[in-house]
């Protein structure tokens, strides 16, 4: 008998207990998509660059936002920011400044010289883009990194379209256009300037293009019959605008009058008082509930000193700048209508801002194209009616604004390239949305107080005037850093800490995490204490 | 990093998150390390989203960290004992003892002066239980523990009645709340409205070196807690509110939430005191009322029928009330 007269029996561990048996609900990672990426025309992913510009690193986070949009300091002084409007963060305490932050990031890349890389490799295929303007220029970008050759036509001396011949100064300096503009060109683009098209494939035939993208932009004035007097003086904003960039500006005189209700009226009214008007007044025939300018260019033209006058219509002009205005009134289905009542308002001049059209002309006998309304249709890839010719921009049927030409850009670029290559582009599945009530925001920290006034200071000059600079680094840093992460992991632990049966893998920085679903019950626990929404409980199948 | 980040001292989850990629690692929490020490281990039975299960990890290991894991834990029996040792399993990764319901804390007693005896002082001893071996069963040896001044830290892991045995009543269930011994029966359904009984103020009656209450909710308070705690020789008693999925009649993932809301509602005050003197509280960063927390529980359902039993619900906002008074907790 060797047996000890007592045993101590080795203890087992319980990890030979599989509880992940018990599970009826298994959780699962995911992205959502956050609401600004959702809102954003020009599809960035503004989430995915500011979780770079949160830890300092600004050239990685210019890096990610310029894989979707090359112009980012552009875009952060001209943006109407709809990512803001959808903002989280504003359920909170008030949006995070995505646009300020993305001027800081654009501003710092034409700091410090960053630069796009050159493709990889070519394809071979030529890619003719007409017009240099915002949507041109994304589409050029985009294709000469999936390494197609590229050439830009343009009929204008200076490349940019609307950005330098719509936009005024004060809203974006020509330094900041040119330096982003030439960073798009050197990565091996051809420019040609003063060349107006005239015959699409005539021209793509003569240059043995493969595809072209047209962006020829919106840039004939419309006009309004307004019977005036010889000698009197009416413009259209287009051209007032346009000559802003030329030698002679425009003569406007001390009183100018500008007709019409969107973002060109206000620029119009907006660069008459810069070149010293003392009255500059605008006519709109409806309410300020009913105008098409945003709400806060609205409000800047009107602390500047703009006059608006609203539901009124310029009946005429006479020689010496009278001008006779009728009163309007809203109708039972909000339809301004003549009341009759008139009075008169003097001036010196008479700007037009009511819309304009596309010259349509260089598309003339292109067989399979459909033209309505004064617009080029596409269809869902941003091909024309003819094969092998795109379209966007303000040409095509859409909202008239830069990152929407930009947006254009980019999904066209992206259709070009798989139709040149015989593989249809398949863009992935959107996300579902991370919607407030997806997130836990207990856990994120409430803006420090002594650094909000700063911050708000900030954000409402940088919008402004170019006389006032942008964030600096640090507002910059602690904007980034507003940024709840909707729907996507910024690794913060929670999981891998609040599992009670430790079934939560750590993988490392940048890594992310795992579930162990030998040990996960199924509780939930990390799905309702994730912050950002980026866990989902869904039904275990047996 | 920049001179600038330091300046402006935002983290965007702060310390509210478990780990935060801004933060230095020396800045995170214990739970948050890759290598933590995983006291009790998974494959435990303990019910899906358990409280106590998550606290006992939470406060061990931090002890652990805090010791260079020289420590030794004695059990009382009770939920905690039973889900990780049944035999011949364990899922302590820690020298861990089990005695007797009542005991623990004169078992660590024991262990504490043999420790001393073998010359051992850098060996530190936890004894652990939950509301039932703490306040009643265990309650005399406790007091004796404390009266002695004994080198031991005691923590107790309140989820509010016998669990594990089929929720029986113990003296710290609340007022109002159903049990298996205290139904939602009669004119006045649920616990009785008694004059309570508070472990840790009993513990500061001591005058022992250290007392604190903490909660499954607030990670960071909680391992700051411990750390202290291992950081002082003598008696010292730290209290966990840990909720009871089954017990309350609530969503197993509610248990963080519904400790938040303990907090938040002022029912539970974070607090610490050193030689009987409260010498901190933890603020309620987001006051709510009581109904908030009352009504994610069926053991308070009776609470909010046809007619919703307002005298009572006020009397609970009145203690949350008192404790908001009490320990200054809206600053």
């Amino acid at each position: 008998m060797d047996k000890p007269y007592a045993i101590t029996l080795d203890v087992g561990s319980s990890l030979a207990n599989k509880t992940g048996a018990w599970r009826t609900n298994r959780p699962v990672y995911l992205d959502r998509l956050p609401p600004c990426n959702h809102a954003c025309p020009a599809g960035e992913n503004i989430q995915g660059w500011l979780f770079h510009a949160e830890s300092g690193d600004y050239e990685a986070a210019w890096r990610a936002l310029t894989e979707d949009n090359p112009l980012a300091a552009i875009m952060g002084r001209v943006c109407y920011h709809p990512c803001e409007g959808s903002c989280n963060r504003g359920k909170i305490d008030e949006a995070v400044g995505i646009n300020s932050v993305e001027r800081f990031l654009g501003d710092e890349a034409i700091k410090r010289g960053w630069k796009f890389a050159p493709p990889k490799s070519e394809s071979g295929k030529r890619v003719l883009i007409v017009g240099a303007g915002p949507s041109g220029l994304s589409a050029a970008y985009h294709l000469r990194r999936l390494g197609h050759a590229v050439k830009i036509v343009d009929a204008g001396p200076r490349a940019g379209g609307m950005m330098r011949f719509g936009i005024p100064k004060y809203r974006l300096p020509r330094d900041v256009l040119d330096a982003e503009v030439q960073r798009i060109l050197d990565m091996g683009i051809e420019l040609e300037l003063n060349c107006k098209v005239a015959n699409i494939l005539e021209t793509m035939q003569a240059g043995r293009f493969d595809a072209a993208f047209l962006a020829v932009g919106a840039h004939i004035a419309k006009r309004a019959y307004i019977p005036a007097g010889e000698a009197a003086h009416m413009l259209d904003a287009v051209s007032v605008l346009r000559s802003m960039e030329g030698e002679d500006k425009p003569m406007l005189g001390r009183r100018v009058v500008v007709y019409g209700g969107g973002n060109t009226a206000l620029d119009v009214a907006r660069t008459a008082k810069r070149l010293g008007a003392t009255e500059s007044i605008i006519v709109y025939r409806r309410t300020r509930e009913k105008m098409p300018a945003h709400d806060f260019e609205v409000e800047e033209a009107l602390q500047e000193g703009v006059l608006i006058k609203w539901l009124s219509t310029i009946r005429n002009m006479a020689d010496e700048g009278t001008l006779t205005v009728e009163k309007m009134a809203l109708d039972d289905k909000g339809f301004p209508q003549p009341t009759g009542e008139l009075e008169t308002l003097e001036a010196d001049s008479l700007v037009l801002a009511l819309g304009q059209d596309v010259d349509l002309s260089l598309l003339d006998g292109v067989p399979g194209l459909v033209l309505k309304d004064g617009t080029v249709q596409v269809d869902r890839n941003m091909m024309t009616g003819h094969a092998g010719i795109f379209a966007g921009g303000d040409m095509v049927p859409s909202e008239r604004t830069v990152t929407v030409g930009i947006g254009h850009g980019k999904k066209a670029a992206r259709h070009i390239d798989g139709w040149l290559s015989g593989k249809p582009y398949d863009p992935p599945p959107k996300h579902e949305l991370a919607s407030f009530d997806k997130l836990n925001s207990w856990y994120y920290s409430d803006a420090p107080k002594t650094v909000r006034p700063m911050l708000d200071l900030a954000r409402r000059t940088s919008t402004f005037d170019e006389v006032v600079s942008g964030l600096d680094e640090t507002n910059a840093l602690f904007e980034a850093r507003r940024c709840l992460s909707c729907g996507n992991c910024f690794e913060c632990d929670n999981c891998y800490g609040v599992c009670p049966d430790n079934a939560v893998i750590k993988l490392g920085p940048g890594k992310r995490f795992e579930f162990n679903f030998d040990y996960c019950k199924g509780c939930g626990i990390c799905e309702a204490e994730c912050p950002c929404g980026a866990i989902k409980m869904i039904p275990e199948v047996s | 990093m920049h001179e600038q980040d330091q300046q402006i001292k935002f983290y965007q989850t702060g310390t509210f998150t478990v780990g935060n990629r801004l933060l230095a690692e020396n800045q995170r929490s214990v739970q948050a390390d890759m290598h933590r020490t995983n006291s009790l281990n998974s494959g435990h039975r303990a019910c899906q989203g358990c409280g106590e299960a998550l606290g006992a990890r939470y406060a061990i290991d931090a002890a652990m960290q805090a010791t260079g894991n020289q420590l030794i834990a004695v059990n009382a029996t009770g939920c905690l004992e039973v889900f990780s040792t049944p035999y011949p399993e364990t899922s302590w990764q820690i020298p861990w003892i089990h005695s007797l319901f009542g005991n623990a804390a004169a078992v660590a007693s024991g262990v504490a002066a043999a420790q001393r005896a073998l010359g051992r002082p850098d060996v530190r001893v936890i004894a652990q239980g939950g509301d039932g071996g703490t306040t009643d069963i265990g309650f005399g040896c406790l007091s004796g523990m404390f009266e002695r001044n004994d080198d031991v830290l005691y923590i107790c892991y309140d989820n509010e009645a016998y669990m594990n045995t089929g929720v029986q009543r113990s003296s710290a269930t609340p007022p109002a709340a159903r049990t298996a011994t205290t139904p939602a029966l009669g004119p006045a359904p649920g616990n009785v409205f008694g004059t309570g009984k508070n472990v840790p103020r009993i513990a500061m009656a001591h005058r022992i070196p250290y007392v604190a209450t903490a909660s499954v909710s607030n990670l960071r308070d909680l391992e700051r807690k411990v750390r202290h705690a291992m950081g002082i020789h003598g008696a010292r008693y730290i209290h966990i509110f840990v909720p009871c999925p089954l017990g309350w009649g609530s969503a197993p993932a509610d248990t963080i939430k519904l400790a938040r809301l303990a907090v938040e509602t002022g029912l539970f005050p974070l607090f610490e005191a050193h030689d009987g003197q409260v010498t901190s509280s933890t603020p309620i960063r987001h006051k709510v009322p009581v109904t908030e927390y009352l009504k994610l529980q069926k053991r308070y359902a009776h609470l909010f029928g046809k007619e919703p039993d307002l005298g009572r619900i006020a009397q609970i906002q009145g203690m949350a009330d008192r404790n908001v008074d009490d320990f200054g907790l809206l600053q």
